[in-house]
């Protein structure tokens, strides 16, 4: 298992004076600001992958961005490594404490400084909710597009941390797109502002690094956001295929005939039979696979809009095509996409979502060696996932309580993420490398990318002090986990044409 | 735009890497070159120069995925030529200095045209780079796939670095498809009032894609479907306007943007008029303000910067002339450290963004 680290394959450090570096802490932080206890910190054992845990040394929870620089100058003074955490909804272990390190929680920067209608911007706390940010805005018409399924309680600090994406960013664009500005700060204690109220900010594009950087760089204490206006309508349209490739064809399709849906969303059958039976969403359990295609904007533009996409779905083999007739079908219709993780349960006691992007015009090959690969090691694996920017979502199914289920788990879906780098895709599309996906960063990277990432890193955090053990792997743990995968010199994937 | 003469695509890497492996040893500064056609663009440099021109040619294009791979030296115009013949473009809409301007300056200097406010930036369309950093090695970063999350994003780092950060042998970007309809407005306004307009026009779904103020009249682009631009067209109201013009702003044809000294600020769109004297055109729905003036260059950075913004002398620098708004301090070190991670050595266009870097 990825969460005990390997003193030969992940970063080490020296043990600091507890008493004293307690002591620091305390005089910097507010009366229960520090917690030191393991049945206090047990919340902080593991992020949304529970099946990562681990104690940190210590939980630090400030309020101020003066606290904040205070506890990482401390911790550079100190030696010691620093995890920062947001709400702690991410899925690939990216807020897994590494053993002795201080937990940043994020989780009382909680304040929505404000929303300016006319700039279209609001101004929050790195802990403040996603969704809460949309709700702020609704008053004005606006909204803030990246929506991942966590929304209701994931926290703009971890989006940009991770460059969440969601439903919507085939249209939207991912969290990178929707950023005005962010303030950080660095463990050597300066608080920087990157991006600003105007485009185009002066030098290099270091919002841009940050975002997605998975907390290796430095610590987020405010973000300003962009808002868009909210459209005028949505609609959504239901089509049914007979085969996976048929449905997987469509989607290519639509792409082709110039069409950008807000939303283009497809279930397998394992899937969306399980969704169905969950909250009765209205799919036609007979069918291979189904898509959701969400068109929005203005009524006479979409009007215009699905009539061709259901002529292209129809072109490809639709065996239905159903618009949702009004608000609440339209509402049942994405219920059940909503709840296919939930409805997973009805399935098997677990499942592990791996998160893989492919190009689109390999969706049916892919989905086909996946339903392989799924036989080859013994487990089901149901797919819900965004097709219109090829980012697969597939769910695999275990029972944690049977011995060596969840290292297979682990295995296939090691096998499902290097599938998708030797057909020119890549590990991760939104839930970020963490913990979970540090072993295919190698898959993925050479040793050049590999060393110049340690480059920038050391380029903000010299001693490595930041999230260590995560995004980015040592030489060491590539040089152990290629030998590993290299097969009798033989290329995984050799079957399959490659990019 | 005229087409460009072509010569024949070629890959040569190797021999790129060699040069910038040389240049490293011998501590030789470098001056990257695609086209030369944005040579009046940043600090000037008299180093060797180091052309990619000859690295060029479309390496990969799939329609279906909206994503063209294309070497550093390709001509940009051919690349929007082979994106038209399946009716797709570049959303961030470069401009384009000549025939000769290629697809790595484009990401190189990072500039956009009228469609960005609204479509985005050059920086929101790279999806992956492979560059060559200082000791000649080749480094894939960023992928072809619109959802990548995987390393940091070290290609979108590279839109806009001027070349400080690396050699960039080619590049992904993501494409669009072209609207239906487009249609092009024309409003007599002034600035202010124009300002009062746009806040709100913007702050409603409607299909703009561009809104410049001219020094005259307030112009606006329609770009999306047939019936949604038709109906924004009618409630906007104004005279219908050719889209020729949309075109002359978007390559800086126009006769201000010719100006030998042209200073461009970039602002908050909703900062009102600048107290500067001189001729003005606002683009971007007035995020970006191309200004011919006078004033000293100090005073133009002031303004500027008092309503969060920041100038740029766009053309026309000195010598000795600051060309970026400067870098606070804590900010320009770590600068000085990311360029030290890609180019310890300082060779790779050294002094173009800024001279400390």
């Amino acid at each position: 298992m990825l969460d005990r680290f390997d003193p030969a394959l992940d970063p080490t450090f020296v043990a600091p004076d507890r008493t004293r570096l307690i002591a620091r802490l305390k005089a910097a932080l507010p009366n229960d600001g520090l917690l030191t206890t393991p049945e206090a910190m047990k919340v902080y054992e593991s992020d949304g992958l529970a099946a990562y845990r681990g104690m940190p040394g210590l939980v630090a929870l400030p309020r101020k961005t003066a606290e904040v620089r205070a506890v990482l100058m401390i911790c550079a003074d100190m030696g010691v490594p620093v995890v920062a955490r947001g709400a702690g909804t991410g899925l690939s272990g990216g807020a897994l404490p590494f053993p002795g390190c201080v937990l940043l929680s994020l989780s009382r920067f909680n304040q929505i400084l404000g929303v300016d209608p006319d700039a279209m911007t609001a101004r929050v706390q790195p802990g403040v909710r996603n969704l809460a940010i949309s709700e702020a805005a609704a008053p004005f018409g606006l909204f803030y597009a990246p929506d991942p399924s966590s929304q209701l309680a994931c926290s703009i600090g971890g989006n940009v941390a991770e460059n969440a994406g969601g439903v919507h960013c085939l249209k939207y664009g991912l969290t990178v797109h929707n950023l005005q500005s962010v303030e950080l700060v660095t463990l050597d204690g300066e608080i920087i502002t990157l991006g600003g109220p105007a485009p185009d900010a002066p030098g290099f594009d270091l919002m841009a690094l940050i975002t997605g950087s998975e907390g290796l760089l430095g610590v987020i204490t405010e973000v300003t956001v962009k808002l868009l206006p909210q459209p005028v309508h949505a609609r959504v349209l239901l089509a049914a295929f007979a085969s996976v490739r048929a449905g997987g064809e469509a989607v290519a399709a639509l792409i082709a005939a110039g069409i950008i849906p807000a939303g283009l969303e497809m279930m397998d059958n394992l899937a969306l039979t399980a969704a169905e039976a969950h909250v009765h969403a209205g799919y036609p359990t007979d069918a291979a696979a189904i898509l959701l295609c969400e068109l929005d904007g203005a009524t006479a533009d979409i009007d215009e809009e699905m009539a061709r996409v259901i002529s292209v779905c129809e072109a490809a083999g639709a065996t239905q095509t159903r618009v949702a007739c009004d608000e609440a079908e339209r509402a049942q219709f994405w219920a059940g996409r909503k709840g296919a993780f939930p409805a997973m349960g009805r399935l098997a006691p677990d499942y592990y979502c791996i998160d893989g992007t492919i190009p689109r015009r390999r969706l049916a090959d892919v989905l086909e060696e996946i339903a392989r690969l799924s036989r080859e090691h013994g487990l089901p694996v149901a797919n819900v996932f965004h097709a219109g920017d090829g980012n697969l979502h597939p769910l695999i199914l275990y029972d944690a309580r049977v011995d060596g289920q969840m290292e297979q788990a682990e295995t296939l879906g090691g096998a499902i993420l290097e599938l998708c780098v030797a057909v020119g895709g890549s590990i991760t599309g939104e839930h970020g490398v963490g913990r979970e996906k540090i072993n295919q960063m190698c898959a993925q990277f050479g040793t050049p990318e590999i060393e110049i990432f340690a480059a920038i890193k050391a380029a903000f955090d010299p001693a490595g002090l930041l999230n260590p053990g995560k995004a980015i792997p040592t030489l060491a743990r590539c040089a152990e986990f290629g030998a590993m995968h290299v097969h009798k010199g033989a290329v995984p994937f050799a079957h399959l044409d490659r990019l | 735009m005229p087409t460009s003469t072509a010569c024949r695509d070629a890959d040569v890497a190797e021999s790129l890497a060699d040069a910038v492996r040389r240049a490293s040893e011998t501590h030789t500064p470098l001056r990257i070159v695609g086209g030369d056609s944005k040579r009046f663009y940043g600090r000037p440099s008299t180093d060797d120069v180091l052309s990619v021109a000859n690295h060029r040619g479309v390496i990969a294009y799939e329609p279906t995925e909206l994503v063209i791979t294309a070497r550093a030296g390709t001509p940009i115009v051919d690349i929007e030529a082979l994106l038209a013949t399946r009716g797709q473009m570049l959303a961030f809409e470069p401009p384009v200095f000549g025939p000769t301007s290629t697809i790595g300056g484009v990401v190189a200097t990072g500039l956009s045209g009228p469609r960005r406010p609204f479509a985005g930036a050059v920086r929101d369309f790279v999806l992956g780079v492979t560059v060559l950093d200082a000791q000649g090695r080749s480094l894939r970063l960023g992928g072809t796939v619109v959802k990548n999350v995987a390393g940091f994003d070290g290609f979108r780092l590279m839109a806009g670095a001027l070349g400080c950060l690396g050699v960039l042998l080619d590049v992904s970007l993501r494409v669009v498809p072209k609207p239906r309809a487009e249609r092009a407005l024309s409003l007599q306004l002034d600035t202010s009032a124009s300002a009062t307009l746009l806040t709100g026009l913007v702050r409603r779904p409607l299909p703009v894609s561009g809104a410049f103020h001219d020094g005259a009249r307030l112009n606006l682009r329609l770009s999306g479907a047939d019936a949604a631009v038709a109906q924004a067209a009618r409630e906007i109201g104004g005279e219908d306007a050719p889209l020729g013009p949309w075109d002359d702003l978007r390559h800086m044809r126009l006769p201000l943007l010719s100006a030998p000294r042209l200073w461009r600020l970039a602002v908050p769109r909703t900062a009102g008029d600048l107290t500067l004297e001189g001729r003005w055109l606002h683009d971007w729905a007035g995020a970006q303000r191309w200004l011919v003036t006078d004033e000293l260059a100090d005073q133009v950075r002031a303004v500027a910067v008092a309503v969060g913004g920041h100038a740029t002398l766009f053309r026309g620098a000195g010598p000795d002339e600051a060309v970026f708004t400067s870098l606070p301090p804590p900010l320009l070190a770590l600068h000085q450290r990311l360029k030290a991670a890609f180019d310890p050595a300082g060779i790779i266009n050294p002094g173009r963004m800024y001279k400390e870097l």
